[in-house]
């Protein structure tokens, strides 16, 4: 990474660090879709991140790569590190990389509805993760199985377990979903545009649930979404991310009251109200350019109501102009007369 | 159980009709089985006499009934050209074809099982796409003519296998086999070629979908994501196709039953169908039909045991 570590996350560890992250995907023989282009972030231990961005910016692939599910071919992971508490996940032998599956991260995805095996019993597939990583007989397993679907808040857990998704509905799905995430007590909880399907009530219920698990099991959270309002109810700190690369990244009071990124602007811009939750982000005028064909410069200039003649032929760099606070803009509002005089 | 009671209605239903179909279609059929049995010199008297006993003159519902009756008590009548009971002569070609089919469907599931799997896990690699060459191949080719090489390629070299006959199970186990097996093989190799291409495509299918992406995150090694969860899935759409394949085999055993000189069902349907022989081939049909279709039963209950969306509904 190019700056030190953020002033205010000195006192605690690092989880996970991810550098230079580029993941492409062949889409023929000519083109390539870089959909992840040069990605740096990293979680704390105990933290909430939000990665937010319009559809196709690149972070359900962020994500798949750090749980290494990329489908090989047609994606490829052309360069960069991904460290969890300092073991190079990228390097790892499949074999390895299996124990940090489910063990030590966990994932949760958007599609309730069709994340679960429709013909095993919600207990089979809880149980068969404990039994895999935690080594327990089947009888202490369906125990602790018990228990989790308890911990998630479903009532009826010793009917349920002997249920079939199908009998669930979404809410409740995703709370099967946070308990077999959650099953062997995971560092970092990956959850992938969990609330988007949901109706609005049962979203608050699950997000809530989320935060309340993180804290009984003290893991981190990297929460990608497409809800400003989840940002500022949830993260403590959120990264922006527009056509595979990051943008803007900040605490989270700091990107709402100071937000530099002309990209960030137009993201908080669309939010009607901050209690307000979207389930699609208004749309910004303009489309996000397809991940194999991004401008020679910056890759929002063609959206950018402020873009210069530079904007357009150099692409900037992601820099700091705060404590923990970067942007990837020639033009950072924040940092005063240096960078605009130049 | 609401659905098992369901396809046992589904099943009676079925079968009834068939019977109704099958009687009404010999009423319509030209020709007229009397005069053929008789010859042409025979005179008018001596087909009405004949009529008479074998009750071609009574009301058509009170035939049908009589019909019906004897499907259950197993007395079809006697065949017109055999002078003998057709339950007795079903009974004798019954094991013959049936043992050439259910080899044919033990070979195909043998084969184009694990194969679809194996070509599957490695999809578009090369042992993949040999795989699927050489099954497209297989798919062309027109089991008389299978047939014929294979007895000219095995059958004649290989001394194991007899080329022309039948020897009863009863008889001698092996005698049995070395009669079987090449039939059983013509039918079965155009077959698993068409199955193996459809379990590949199958099982990767589901490697597509949402949940595979969970068990996967689950931390799962590959063999439990295979060989439990897709394979279980997957084998909702198999399982149709194999339903399928019972018709088309049965099918097969009537071709192939000439090629290879076997006295089974085949060739005594198409015997006594150009020798007019009404309640023999109607027995026949049948008995075909209600096997076609109690397998079909078989599978809609497979489903069930397999897709709890199907049992819970
Ligand atoms: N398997 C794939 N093959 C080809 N291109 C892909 C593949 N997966 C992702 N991409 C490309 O990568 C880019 C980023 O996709 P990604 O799924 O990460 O977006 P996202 O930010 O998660 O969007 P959404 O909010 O819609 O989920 C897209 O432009 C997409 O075309
Ligand atoms: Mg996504």
């Amino acid at each position: 990474m190019k700056s030190s570590t953020v002033e205010t996350n000195k006192h605690k560890e690092v989880l996970l660090e991810v550098n230079d992250l580029k993941v492409y995907f062949d889409i023929n023989r000519k083109k390539v879709a870089k959909a992840v282009d040069g990605v740096d972030f990293s979680i704390h231990k105990g933290e909430t991140v939000a990665l937010v961005g319009e559809s196709g910016s690149g972070k359900s692939v962020t994500s798949l790569s750090v749980m290494r599910l990329i489908q090989m071919p047609p994606g490829k992971i052309v360069s960069g590190s991904i460290k969890l508490d300092d073991k190079e996940l990228l390097s790892l032998p499949e074999k390895s990389m299996r124990r940090v599956r489910g063990n030590e991260i966990g994932m949760i995805f958007q599609e309730p509805m069709t994340s679960l095996d429709p013909v095993f019993t919600i207990g089979n597939q809880i149980i068969e993760s404990l039994v895999y990583h935690q080594g327990l007989s089947k009888k202490s397993a369906r125990k602790q199985a018990i228990e989790l679907l308890n911990i998630v808040g479903i009532a009826n857990s010793e009917k349920v377990i002997d249920g079939y998704p199908h009998q669930l509905s979404g809410g409740m799905r995703q709370r099967v979903m946070i308990a077999i995430a959650l099953s062997n007590n995971p560092k970092l909880l990956i959850a992938d545009e969990p609330t988007t399907a949901l109706d609005v009530t049962v979203q608050s219920q699950i997000l809530k649930l989320m935060l309340k698990m993180k804290d009984t099991f003290n893991s981190s959270i990297l929460l990608i979404t497409h809800d400003m309002g989840v940002v500022a109810e949830t993260a403590d700190r959120v990264l922006v991310m527009y056509g595979g690369q990051i943008v803007e990244e900040a605490e989270v009071k700091e990107l709402f009251l100071n937000p530099n990124h002309p990209y960030t602007m137009a993201l908080l811009k669309t939010m009607p109200n901050l209690d307000q939750h979207v389930r699609r982000l208004p749309s910004i005028k303009g489309n996000v350019p397809p991940a194999h064909m991004f401008p020679e410069g910056c890759r929002f200039a063609d959206r950018c109501e402020f873009a210069m003649e530079r904007c357009r032929l150099v692409a900037p760099e992601l820099e700091n102009i705060s404590d923990g606070h970067k942007v990837r803009c020639h033009l950072p509002f924040m940092k005063g007369g240096e960078a605009l005089g130049q | 159980m609401f659905y098992i009671i369901r396809r046992i209605l589904l099943l009676v239903i079925t079968v009834a009709l068939v019977s109704v179909i099958t009687f009404s279609v010999f009423q319509i059929l030209p020709g007229d089985p009397v005069r053929t049995m008789l010859g042409t010199e025979a005179d008018e008297t001596q087909i009405e006499s004949l009529r008479n006993e074998l009750g071609l003159n009574r009301p058509l519902h009170e035939q049908y009934v009589d019909w019906i009756r004897g499907i259950f008590t197993g007395d079809l009548g006697n065949s017109i050209r055999f002078s003998m009971p057709v339950s007795v002569l079903l009974m004798e070609r019954l094991p013959v074809t049936l043992s050439v089919a259910g080899m044919a469907l033990f070979i195909v599931v043998l084969f184009a099982l694990p194969l679809g799997i194996f070509a599957a896990k490695r999809q578009k690699k090369f042992s993949d796409v040999v795989l699927s060459s050489v099954t497209q191949l297989g798919m062309a080719i027109p089991s008389f003519w299978l047939g014929m090489i294979i007895i000219l390629y095995i059958g004649m070299n290989v001394d194991f296998f007899k080329i022309n006959g039948y020897i009863p199970w009863s008889e001698s186990i092996k005698g049995a086999l070395s009669t079987l097996i090449l039939p059983a093989l013509t039918i079965a190799i155009p077959q698993i070629a068409v199955k193996f291409r459809y379990v590949r495509t199958s099982i990767l299918d589901q490697m597509q979908l949402d949940y595979v992406r969970t068990i996967r995150s689950k931390g799962l090694p590959e063999r439990i994501v295979v060989y439990k969860h897709i394979l279980k899935n997957a084998l909702i759409p198999i399982l149709t196709i194999f339903g399928l394949i019972t018709a088309e085999v049965v099918a097969g055993t009537i071709i192939v039953e000439q090629v290879f000189a076997l006295p089974g069902i085949g060739q005594l349907l198409i015997t006594s169908i150009s020798y007019r022989d009404f309640p023999l081939v109607q027995g026949i049909v049948m008995y075909i039909t209600i096997t076609v279709v109690f397998i079909n039963f078989v599978v809609d209950i497979l489903y069930s045991v397999i897709d709890p969306r199907i049992r819970l509904r």
